[in-house]
């Protein structure tokens, strides 16, 4: 694992908004077929870390290497077509859904297909197909997304994003807007992924999940990487007292 | 005081003729006026694309704060000074259009700025371009959401577009003030007029209420 290069390579990143500086020189390497789930406090800048993986957000200054594609450096971004070109490449779930709500679930998964990568219109259906079969909702492909429940629509989203063929999947906060009762079956298809090989970063409050299917946990506070390891050393042993504070207040939640 | 609503009726071919000049004149200018709506409309939407948005912004600003019938005067009776001899049909399109387009610009950009951030981020981090997205995943939205003020606007411009009467247009008011002119009929003309602005209002009215109906039907709008 250790002599592959690396899928996603960040070297001291710095993201601020306006005078409020939300990630602090962040270095951080995933390798191909990882899990990494990253986990900490609200205002830790971890949506902002998922964010500046595929230009959502634009950093200040360091580095962002993603899919052997340089998409940030020094505060300079990837230029407009190029960045099309490699969000492809990098799939995003966020905390909202976002789907569209003007489409239908068979739309939804196939428009990008048929208007970014230029595949037919049958051929986008039936592969939009087997992706919603994949997540479970092949028989809500003519439906609305309104008619959706939440766990639904967030499985229809990763349907979405996988219909682009990416290397890297971002997953923020995906089940933090569920009814407890339907996170469960989000985190089945996400698990379903990461047993395929899958390369995923995921910005979440499951601790149970963090701990059966991550590879690296990362914990962030401060806009600061503060911790990272794998699961059973992070959750057990921790070295720094900002994450056994975290770790205490979490898990005595429930 | 009696009234007579002769004229009307032996002038009823003469109104309905101006009628269908006002509905023409009407729909070209919505036409232009939707056409640079939408286009100024998309061009306020970054303020960091600085010529675009200034040329936009001023537009809105100077059209919005003039009286349409200076503009129309303007268009008619001022550009001829440079030898540009428009026929009045165009310049009641023209003045009309770009009014309108002015009102529409803004009712534009509320609608694309009033679609969830969300949509644009899902819809670029699928590979879309801006244009994409415009195109496919706000626009369609945000065209629901138009229609109501659009309706406001349309009704607006067909009321306004009784201003094109005085660039001698032979629009429904033109000819209602012929009859007058040789009647004496006054009150009973212009309630003839305003009824059939009052039926042509109704009318676009029930058109978008039914075109509205339709899209929520088919799940545009939740």
């Amino acid at each position: 694992m250790k002599t592959q290069k690396p899928i996603v390579h960040i070297r001291g990143l710095r993201k601020s908004f306006g005078e409020h500086v939300v990630l602090h020189h962040i270095d951080f390497d995933v390798q191909p077929s990882q899990v990494v789930v990253i986990i900490g406090p609200s205002g830790s800048g971890k949506s902002t870390f998922l964010r500046c993986c595929n230009g959502l957000e634009q950093p200040d200054s360091g580095r962002v290497e993603i899919c052997g594609h340089v998409l940030s450096d020094a505060g300079q971004m990837l230029e407009d077509q190029a960045l099309n070109h490699l969000r492809e490449q990098v799939g995003m779930v966020f905390q909202s859904f976002n789907l569209f709500p003007h489409l239908t679930v068979l739309d939804n998964v196939a428009m990008a297909p048929r208007k970014v990568a230029g595949v037919s219109r049958q051929q986008a259906e039936a592969q939009a197909l087997v992706l919603l079969d994949k997540v479970g909702l092949a028989q809500k492909a003519h439906a609305m997304p309104a008619s959706l429940s939440g766990g639904q629509k967030q499985r229809v989203a990763i349907a979405r994003a996988l219909a682009m063929q990416p290397q890297v999947m971002l997953f923020d906060e995906p089940t933090s807007a569920l009814d407890p009762e339907l996170v469960g079956e989000v985190l089945q298809v996400m698990k379903l992924l990461a047993s395929e090989g899958m390369t995923m970063m995921v910005v979440t409050h499951e601790m149970d999940f963090a701990r059966e299917v991550a590879d690296v946990v990362v914990v962030m506070d401060g806009g600061v990487l503060i911790e990272a390891g794998p699961p059973e050393v992070i959750f057990t042993q921790p070295t720094q007292p900002r994450t056994r504070d975290f770790l205490k207040a979490i898990l005595t939640r429930t | 005081m009696e009234l007579d609503f002769s004229p009307v009726f032996s002038g009823w071919p003469n109104l309905l003729k101006g009628a269908v000049v006002t509905v023409e004149i009407t729909a070209m200018s919505l036409v232009l006026g939707c056409i640079m709506g939408l286009l100024v409309g998309i061009g306020r939407l970054k303020p960091q694309r600085r010529i675009i948005y200034t040329l936009c912004t001023s537009y809105v600003a100077v059209i919005r704060g003039t009286p349409l019938l200076v503009q129309l005067f303007l268009l008619f009776f001022g550009l001829p000074q440079f030898n540009i001899l428009l026929p009045a049909f165009v310049c009641g399109v023209l003045g009309l259009g770009i009014y309108s387009g002015a009102y529409v610009s803004e009712i534009v950009r509320g609608s694309i700025q009033s679609i969830d951030r969300g949509q644009m981020e899902a819809a670029r981090s699928l590979g879309m371009s801006y244009g994409t997205a415009m195109r496919t995943i706000i626009l369609p939205q945000a065209l629901v959401r138009m229609i109501p003020p659009l309706g406001n606007e349309f009704i607006a411009l067909i009321k306004n577009s009784a201003l094109v009467s005085l660039l001698t247009i032979h629009d429904v008011m033109h000819e209602g003030q012929k009859i007058i002119s040789v009647s004496y009929r006054s009150l009973e003309v212009y309630l003839a007029i305003a009824a059939i602005y009052f039926v042509l209002t109704g009318l676009t009215t029930l058109g978008l209420r039914h075109i509205e109906q339709r899209l929520r039907a088919g799940g545009m709008v939740q």
